[in-house]
């Protein structure tokens, strides 16, 4: 089974956000690319199938040059080779983004299409998708489960409010992940020495020829959010925040 | 011009949040001076339609098909695709429930564009629709314009809007019968279910102690224990915790998980990411303890504490034990 795990590169949650002189965007320099959370799942699904039914998988990201630590590290988890598409700004439109990424991955003809839900980042939860219907693909997102059989693959969809589905599709398909689907693996030492001999294919994205189209929203400003005056924040050492924190909740909210 | 909102429902059972959107769209229907439509999709939605007659739209387009009974991405892809071709909305708003966000995606790339997801503001700036988004997981706002002709597509974040924001009115009923071949449809849907039956009902408890990635390690939940304890509180959790194994899913608390509305809820580094804010929003008092004076836990807390949980839950524990009323 060839699977094909589309990860985003994207900045760690805890990551300083300067937001640009444009007021547009943020230095996105300043950065540190790690694979998105809900992707690492992606890549552990596909890890797991493989170890499962045979095959390969194979890591894909658009991003800047330095996106390549991501794949690195999807080759050391056990990846067997990854596709870059050099772009230096993504991810700021999905559709531009699943464009790229569903060009490089037409020609390698997959069975499995994996994505995460969505990034921590800009959230968008739509490149997965938009990659099915791009590729022509049945599609289910939200997934807690994936089982293949004879060519079909079966799913457990996560609804809202702890009610669940089974959705059954013939392959080739794609599947974008919940997080928490799988326990992570960590890359060993041994398949970070590997991975240094995995091949990753870098290929401009002007090559793919689908660059150069608005294709619906642009970002026009980004601010921090308001702060909601209504927070009492209690200030002190913690001593005296606890204190003061009890007897809020015992006098005041009468909430204890 | 015209703003339409699409409504869900599940076995003819309107999913609440859908009313948000209503009133989302007729409110920036009329400050931009142009109609608002509403359309519900499903096999034998007569009923739902009714419901919508009585609200203050133009027109509600009962999307009609045997095989819209059961959701399919598929499905409802094309059936929208005709119906969008038909009404020519400038604006399509959807309720961004997990069900939008299957196929809203799917919907918008084969129209040759980007939907707007998860919006929590809408306004007009130069007679032209501006969204707003959270980013960076609340850490930073965006303010999203759209490019091109439309529609244009958005969908509008749970609690964001209010239900009963909408206005009442008379609307015309119109049929809409989208031409879907069998063949279009590729997944087949099961019967949904209940994983087993819950043995904490958190949405019952007057008082909760969540944690969040801020324990950093499955051994210092027990420092949650111990405070839940001494305030008689129940145990829960932001999603992290549950994926990690940290505590049973059923005690996580979010839109996967449960609901509550307790008179106390004690985040302890809890970031308070959307998922997690739709399931405790309820709660009366809400207490966040967190490292980061920046995390949107503290736009929803009563009370707040920047600083390490590890050094205030232990004062925390101790100024409790200390103020327990002589009994």
């Amino acid at each position: 089974m060839k699977i094909v795990v589309a990860i985003k590169p994207a900045a760690g949650r805890d990551e300083p956000l300067r937001i640009a002189a444009s007021g547009k965007w943020i230095e996105e320099a300043d950065l540190a690319l790690e694979i998105a959370e809900a992707d690492a799942y992606a890549l552990e699904v596909g890890l797991q199938l493989k170890e499962k039914h045979g095959g390969e998988v194979i890591a894909l990201c658009a991003g800047p040059p330095r996106a390549a630590q991501v794949l690195r590290e999807a080759l050391a988890k056990g990846a067997d080779r990854a596709i870059h598409i050099e772009e230096e700004r993504t991810g700021l439109d999905p559709l531009a983004t699943a464009r790229l990424l569903a060009a490089a991955i037409a020609p390698e003809a997959p069975d499995l299409v994996l994505a995460g839900l969505e990034s921590g980042d800009l959230g968008h939860a739509q490149t997965g998708v938009m990659l099915a219907e791009l590729l022509g693909l049945p599609h289910a997102t939200i997934v807690m489960e994936v089982e293949v059989e004879n060519g079909c693959l079966r799913v457990k969809r996560e609804l809202e409010n702890g009610w669940f589905q089974r959705v059954e599709m013939p392959m080739p398909a794609l599947v974008a992940v919940q997080s928490g689907i799988a326990k992570l693996r960590y890359a060993t030492l041994m398949g970070i020495k590997k991975a240094r001999t995995k091949e990753i294919r870098r290929v401009a994205a002007a090559d793919l020829g689908v660059g150069g189209i608005a294709s619906g929203a642009a970002i026009d400003r980004v601010y921090p959010p308001e702060r909601s005056r209504r927070t009492q924040l209690l200030d002190g050492s913690p001593r005296e925040a606890a204190t003061l924190l009890v007897e809020k909740l015992r006098f005041e909210a009468r909430a204890i | 011009m015209s703003v339409l909102a699409v409504l869900e429902q599940r076995g003819g059972k309107w999913n609440r949040v859908s009313f948000e959107t209503l009133a989302a769209a007729q409110q920036i229907a009329v400050e931009w001076g142009v109609p608002a439509t509403a359309a519900v999709l499903g096999s034998g939605v007569g009923a739902l339609a009714v419901d919508l007659a009585g609200k203050r739209l133009e027109t509600v387009y009962a999307v009609e098909h045997e095989l819209l009974a059961d959701y399919t991405p598929d499905g409802y892809a094309v059936a929208l695709r005709q119906l969008l071709d038909r009404v020519k909305p400038t604006l399509a708003l959807f309720p961004h429930t997990y069900q939008v966000r299957d196929f809203l995606p799917k919907l918008a790339a084969s129209l040759g564009r980007s939907a707007v997801c998860d919006a929590i503001a809408l306004r007009l700036e130069g007679g032209q629709p501006v969204l707003v988004r959270r980013i960076f997981q609340g850490r930073l706002n965006a303010d999203v314009r759209f490019a091109g002709d439309g529609p244009h597509l958005a969908s509008l974040q749970a609690g964001a809007w209010r239900a009963d924001w909408v206005a009442e009115g008379v609307a015309r009923i119109e049929s809409f019968a989208p031409e879907i071949a069998p063949a279009v449809i590729r997944t087949r849907p099961g019967e949904i279910f209940r994983e087993s039956r819950r043995e904490v009902d958190l949405s019952a408890a007057e008082s909760i102690v969540a944690v969040g990635r801020g324990i950093g390690d499955a051994g210092n939940i027990e420092l949650a224990r111990r405070l839940a304890g001494l305030l008689g509180a129940e145990l829960a959790a932001s999603r992290p915790i549950c994926d990690a194994g940290w505590l049973p899913m059923e005690r996580q608390v979010g839109s996967s998980g449960q609901t509550v509305a307790p008179k106390l809820y004690l985040a302890l580094g809890i970031s308070g990411a959307i998922q997690h804010l739709v399931g405790m929003r309820g709660a009366r008092t809400v207490v966040a303890i967190n490292k980061d004076p920046d995390a949107p836990i503290f736009e929803v807390a009563d009370y707040g504490i920047v600083g390490d949980l590890f050094q205030v839950a232990p004062e925390l524990i101790e100024a409790l034990r200390k103020s327990k009323p002589a009994s």
